[in-house]
């Protein structure tokens, strides 16, 4: 089928050749971008392929060293639990700073001041070097008996220590993150939850709380992803999780960038694997809002008895 | 004749310097229906969120059902209640609002349940039993997996009307519930409320919807600066308005 062309003056009367196909605007600057983006990616290719002295052979020798391997193990625990810790206390921190009751409020804001004010290396030594200052710990009734007594240094391993340094601090910064989550969700889900008779802790849980996670999703990934790499600082005291581990190796070898890339393949393949698991979740708490509509079994739901 | 089911006792209540409800009397009987008009400002929001204590009052006490709102009387002292007490004072009272405010993370199911299983531990299977009966009495028996952004407006306010009858009230609060709603959808919203009042609900329903309070309300409450200024059958206070601050609100929305 042949469309008269209408568009154009001169060419009012003209029949289409090809039956009318569109041709889109072409793009050479597009073109010459891709040619020249092509050619640096292949000039980087000879020079990692042809450089005798990268020592590619080495990465896959060192990808599962013992040491590497102990040092990932390190860096994944360290990740997880210094961000559960971060998320259950920064998602309590929040709370307190939105609450009515101006000490809690005031003591969240301080606590956040302080722990985002000061260097994170400074808070990791703090908490390893506590025993120096506080040498024993008490468990009793405040200026009262004392039931337990425990040496710091034994209750603040090198682990504890690091955890506490890495975890108080993104609560901090994830009390923030929080805040601002549940304040993007409408007062009017909290007026629906107490109208239906729903205590402020249960309104938080099943309504708030949840919507919130739509919002702070995003930037606690990022702050995962930050974390990863964040805890090579534990080093400070004494941890040698990932990054140490092959920075100790080419202390000895002097191969320092094939064990530079054998560090980032993992950081790279864990980031993946969290950018996966994010999308995943974030697809997950999107459904209500993009997801397909059901299908109406009407006939279905009418021969239900009820 | 019985107790009233409300009974509001000289009401007052602030924002600042500003005196929103300057002494509020209304009684309301069960079964009764009644539309509170006024202008905006007028405090009939605030009066209407005041019943279920979602705004406190500063004097004056409001019973419902035999209970004092909020507060508790003892020894000739009045103590604020606790959370749970006022939590529980609430489930007798159900509230619609303008906005809706469904729960946008829940399907429509799933909004009527939340109450019936977090808040009086029903069991899952009765609390949807349930909500199915309540969809199928708002019309929306085949939209219960449904959430709420693939509803429209008129859909919304009637789950959210199933979601407030799912605690039995005895009594159940409008926010101006068909404003925030297209012209064509009015109507769908309305014609459930009124399947309730004949169900013998009682209802207070602050409106602008005049044609609805002369088909359905028993009783009109016209308020003006924190007062009720007028009140009586609807035929008498809209046809017939006895205080010239009525008849001026009257011949602008009419």
């Amino acid at each position: 089928m042949t469309v008269p062309s209408t568009s154009n003056r001169t060419t009012a009367n003209e029949q289409p050749v090809d039956g009318g196909r569109i041709r889109p605007v072409r793009h050479p600057g597009q073109w010459i971008g891709v040619a020249g983006i092509l050619v640096s990616a292949a000039l980087f290719v000879q020079f990692l392929v042809t450089n005798e002295k990268l020592r590619l052979d080495l990465v896959a020798g060192y990808l599962f060293e013992r040491s590497v391997m102990r040092g990932l193990v390190l860096t994944l625990e360290l990740t997880v639990v210094a961000m559960i810790l971060g998320i259950v206390l920064g998602t309590v921190l929040a709370i307190m700073r939105l609450s009515g009751n101006r000490v809690l409020s005031f003591v969240a804001s301080g606590y956040i001041w302080f722990f985002r004010g000061t260097p994170i290396l400074v808070q990791l030594l703090f908490w390893f070097f506590l025993g120096s200052i506080l040498p024993v710990i008490n468990l009793g009734i405040p200026f009262g008996p004392t039931f337990v007594e425990i040496p710091t240094n034994v209750l603040i391993s090198q682990f504890t220590a690091a955890i506490l340094g890495l975890g108080l601090n993104e609560a901090a910064y994830m009390a923030e993150i929080i805040r601002a989550g549940i304040k993007s969700v409408d007062p009017g889900q909290s007026e629906a939850a107490e109208a239906v008779g729903m205590s402020r802790m249960l309104a938080y849980r099943r309504i708030i709380l949840p919507q919130a996670s739509r919002v702070v999703l995003p930037p606690i990934a990022n702050n995962t992803i930050s974390m990863l790499k964040l805890s090579s600082l534990v080093i400070v005291v004494g941890l040698p999780e990932l990054l140490t581990a092959v920075q100790l190796i080419y202390s000895r070898n002097f191969q320092q960038i094939p064990l530079l890339i054998v560090a980032s393949i993992w950081y790279l393949l864990l980031t993946t694997i969290l950018t996966i698991i994010q999308v995943r979740i974030e697809r997950r708490l999107d459904r209500s809002v993009t997801g397909p509509r059901p299908v109406i079994r009407a006939a279905e739901r009418q021969g239900t008895p009820s | 004749m019985t107790e009233p089911l409300v009974r509001a006792v000289n009401v007052r209540k602030s924002f600042g310097d500003l005196e929103v409800l300057r002494g509020i009397n209304l009684e309301i009987d069960r079964g009764e229906v009644v539309c509170v008009l006024g202008p905006s400002g007028s405090g009939k929001s605030t009066f209407l969120r005041c019943i279920n204590h979602l705004d406190r009052i500063d004097k004056g006490e409001i019973w419902v059902d035999g209970h004092l709102i909020g507060y508790r009387r003892a020894h000739g002292h009045t103590y604020e209640l606790r959370p749970h007490e006022i939590a529980a004072q609430r489930r007798g009272i159900g509230m619609v609002f303008q906005k809706f405010n469904l729960f946008p993370h829940r399907t429509a199911l799933e909004n009527i349940t939340e109450a019936p299983i977090f808040v009086k531990r029903q069991s899952k299977a009765a609390a949807e039993a349930r909500a199915h009966e309540l969809l199928e009495r708002v019309n929306l028996g085949d939209r219960a997996d449904f959430y709420p952004a693939q509803l429209s407006g008129g859909q919304q306010q009637r789950v959210a009307i199933a979601r407030a009858l799912a605690l039995d009230p005895t009594l159940m609060l409008f926010d101006e519930p068909t404003s925030a709603l297209d012209p064509e959808l009015v109507g769908e919203v309305l014609d459930t409320m009124k399947d309730l009042a004949s169900d013998g609900m009682t209802m207070i329903v602050v409106t602008h919807e005049v044609g609805f309070a002369r088909e359905v309300a028993d009783r009109v409450v016209f308020m003006d600066g924190g007062v009720v200024v007028e009140q009586g059958p609807p035929r008498q206070v809209l046809d017939d308005p006895q205080h010239p601050r009525t008849r001026g609100f009257l011949a602008k929305v009419i």
